[in-house]
């Protein structure tokens, strides 16, 4: 099974407002423990190592992205 | 401290010192440092047929507990060196481990959850119980020649044999050797003579070992804590010895000055604070940083690398010296065949293949164990709180925790398996260490599969479940049947179960326990072909 990067939400604003609202009123570091136990859970919820190495590269892609952009920029 | 050497030898002078220059004695094998590898591994390559000269560098079996938790592998392996149940005998036996976060506990596990095993999942013994049986059951062998206070000051290679230089109290003198096996430590000597290379990762973290003498009612299993009551916010590990001794590990930080932490009046409070109590004694105290790496390469020329001279892993998970006595019982055949001219040379080049590739999984496995413990970054440390506090409502939050995963024998991919080519449900695959199951014998007393192997002769061995007429097997090789008119019984079916046997399946096991192929219905041509296979004489696939 691949990285479904397609739209799986009926509702996708709900589920980034669900995630948002999760996060209201914490500190930079509750927020932060908040998204470690988040992540385990879901990462073990899908249970595939292959998908959630896609998910990571996917992520770190994204930071990378970012950071070329940066430089390109100064 | 109480504890003292268990054990002197005294240094003894040898006919081969009063030789000189190309006179120097010539031996088949030569063994480096009588520990637990070279010790062993001596035994193995005597009961073989070899004779073996075996060097060390002491006159003493080391002192302090050292390497504790022997496994069940490295228990059926001194069984077949006669030396297994005087370990068990003397050894605490224990499968449970706890492990707790703070003051709560969050997850048991037991690590030999089925019966129908000869040997427990680990016995704890101190490392110098282990070494003085050893030396004893050495000294039931003639073939084996131990030269205490005999250190390796010099090596020469030559194409076909190696020349030693021995540094003794009555000076150098050398002799040759066709295979020189280095068990000589971490910090071995004839590594840095042959040149190699010996880099991995280092821990910045400190851990402190103890060894303090108690009459106690703990139970006999291995209590690991994250962030205990007692030493907020690092590690502990309490494990139990044999004669009232219990080991404690804790893990200190990075910065702290070892010369003070190892003062007892500094280690005491720590450890009554643990206890609960003060009515202890030290019997042993050493402070350690550990490092996970191994040799590029565990064969130089005619010299072999064995046990922590060829790679180190953390202590996390007993896999230093577990997985030692791994290599020594994966050379000493291989040695032996190879003297013999049995096999090529090449097969001694599946002792690198199949044992470097083991040193990587527990490297790899000591390395994932430490990180969880020392975590290196403030990100690292965050997602460790989340499992052990996930920990405490779900499963899988239990199984992340990674208080040291245990040594269990490697599975090796290895070019002395024959692929499957029958349909299999279960069962051990080539390359898996042979499963034990009980047994019965004709006369009704029981035993169990790895005896069986044993009174097979610990060679070549067709492990076949009866169907009709016995396999005709190739000669050399032993045969334990099961079932049919002669066979052993197979009372609970575990054996068979085991094995995903139906009448006529056969397992050709290694002279290690290893398997080396499989049949549903073995033909001697088949049998033939794996066992040239297994003894090196194919290459390739």
């Amino acid at each position: 099974m691949a990285l479904s990067t397609s739209s799986n939400f009926a509702k996708p604003d709900d589920a980034f407002r669900a995630v948002v609202e999760a996060h209201r009123g914490l500190s930079e570091a509750q927020s932060a423990d908040l998204d470690a136990a988040l992540v385990l859970i879901l990462a073990n919820h899908i249970g595939d190592l292959a998908v959630l190495q896609e998910a990571i590269a996917l992520a770190k892609r994204r930071m990378l992205d970012a950071s070329q952009q940066a430089q390109q920029q100064q | 401290m109480t504890q003292q050497s268990k054990t002197l030898f005294g240094y003894r002078r040898h006919a081969d010192q009063d030789r000189t220059g190309t006179e120097a004695a010539r031996y088949p094998v030569v063994v480096v440092g009588a520990g637990p590898v070279g010790l062993s591994l001596s035994i193995d390559l005597a009961q073989r047929g070899q004779s073996v000269v075996l060097l060390d560098d002491a006159d003493r079996i080391g002192e302090g507990s050292r390497a504790i938790c022997f496994s069940k592998r490295s228990l059926e392996y001194w069984d077949r060196l006669g030396i297994g149940q005087r370990m068990v005998d003397k050894g605490v036996v224990w499968s449970v481990g706890r492990i707790f976060h703070g003051a709560s506990q969050l997850y048991q596990f037991n690590l030999l959850p089925e019966q129908g095993h000869k040997r427990p999942a680990f016995i704890n013994l101190q490392q110098f119980y282990a070494e003085a049986y050893l030396v004893d059951r050495v000294r039931e062998f003639s073939a084996i020649d131990l030269r205490w206070r005999n250190r390796v000051s010099g090596l020469e290679p030559h194409n076909d044999h190696v020349v030693l230089t021995i540094d003794t109290p009555d000076g150098l003198y050398r002799i040759g050797a066709q295979y020189v096996v280095a068990c000589d430590g971490a910090r071995s000597s004839l590594r840095q003579m042959v040149g190699a290379e010996f880099s991995g990762k280092v821990f910045e973290d400190q851990f402190l070992i103890a060894d303090v003498r108690m009459t106690a009612e703990f139970p006999t299993e291995r209590w690991f804590w994250f962030d205990p009551p007692f030493h907020a916010g690092r590690s502990a590990l309490l494990h139990r010895q044999p004669d009232d001794i219990w080991r404690i590990d804790l893990q200190l930080n990075p910065d702290a000055d070892p010369t003070v932490e190892k003062l007892p009046e500094n280690v005491r409070p720590r450890i009554a604070r643990m206890l609960g109590h003060d009515k202890f004694d030290f019997e042993w105290i050493s402070l350690y940083k550990f490092q996970c790496r191994r040799m590029d390469k565990f064969i130089h020329g005619r010299v072999l690398f064995a046990g922590d001279a060829a790679h180190q892993v953390s202590p996390f998970g007993a896999r230093g010296a577990n997985s030692g006595l791994e290599d020594a019982e994966n050379l000493a055949w291989k040695l032996d065949r190879a003297l013999r001219r049995a096999s090529p040379q090449a097969l001694l080049e599946s002792y690198h293949a199949e044992r470097s590739a083991a040193a990587d999984e527990n490297i790899r496995e000591s390395t994932r164990s430490t990180d969880f413990m020392a975590p290196t970054s403030r990100q690292e440390a965050r997602l460790r709180e989340a499992v052990l506090s996930l920990a405490k409502e779900t499963e899988f939050g239990k199984r992340m925790i990674n208080g040291g995963r245990l040594s269990v024998p490697s599975t090796y991919d290895s070019p002395l398996s024959t692929a499957d080519c029958d349909s299999w449900r279960g069962g051990p695959r080539p390359g898996v260490s042979m499963p034990d199951a009980p047994l019965a014998a004709r006369a009704g007393e029981a035993a169990f599969l790895t005896d069986a192997f044993i009174q097979a002769g610990a060679r070549f061995t067709l492990l076949a479940f009866a169907n009709g007429a016995a396999v005709e097997v190739p000669d050399g090789v032993g045969v334990v049947r099961i079932g049919g008119d002669d066979g052993y019984l197979d009372p609970e079916g575990l054996a068979g179960a085991r094995y995903d046997a139906e009448p006529g399946t056969a397992y050709l096991l290694r002279p290690d326990g290893y398997i080396a192929a499989r049949f549903r219905r073995p033909t001697r041509q088949a049998l033939d072909a794996a066992l040239a296979r297994a003894s090196g004489q194919i290459r390739g696939v």
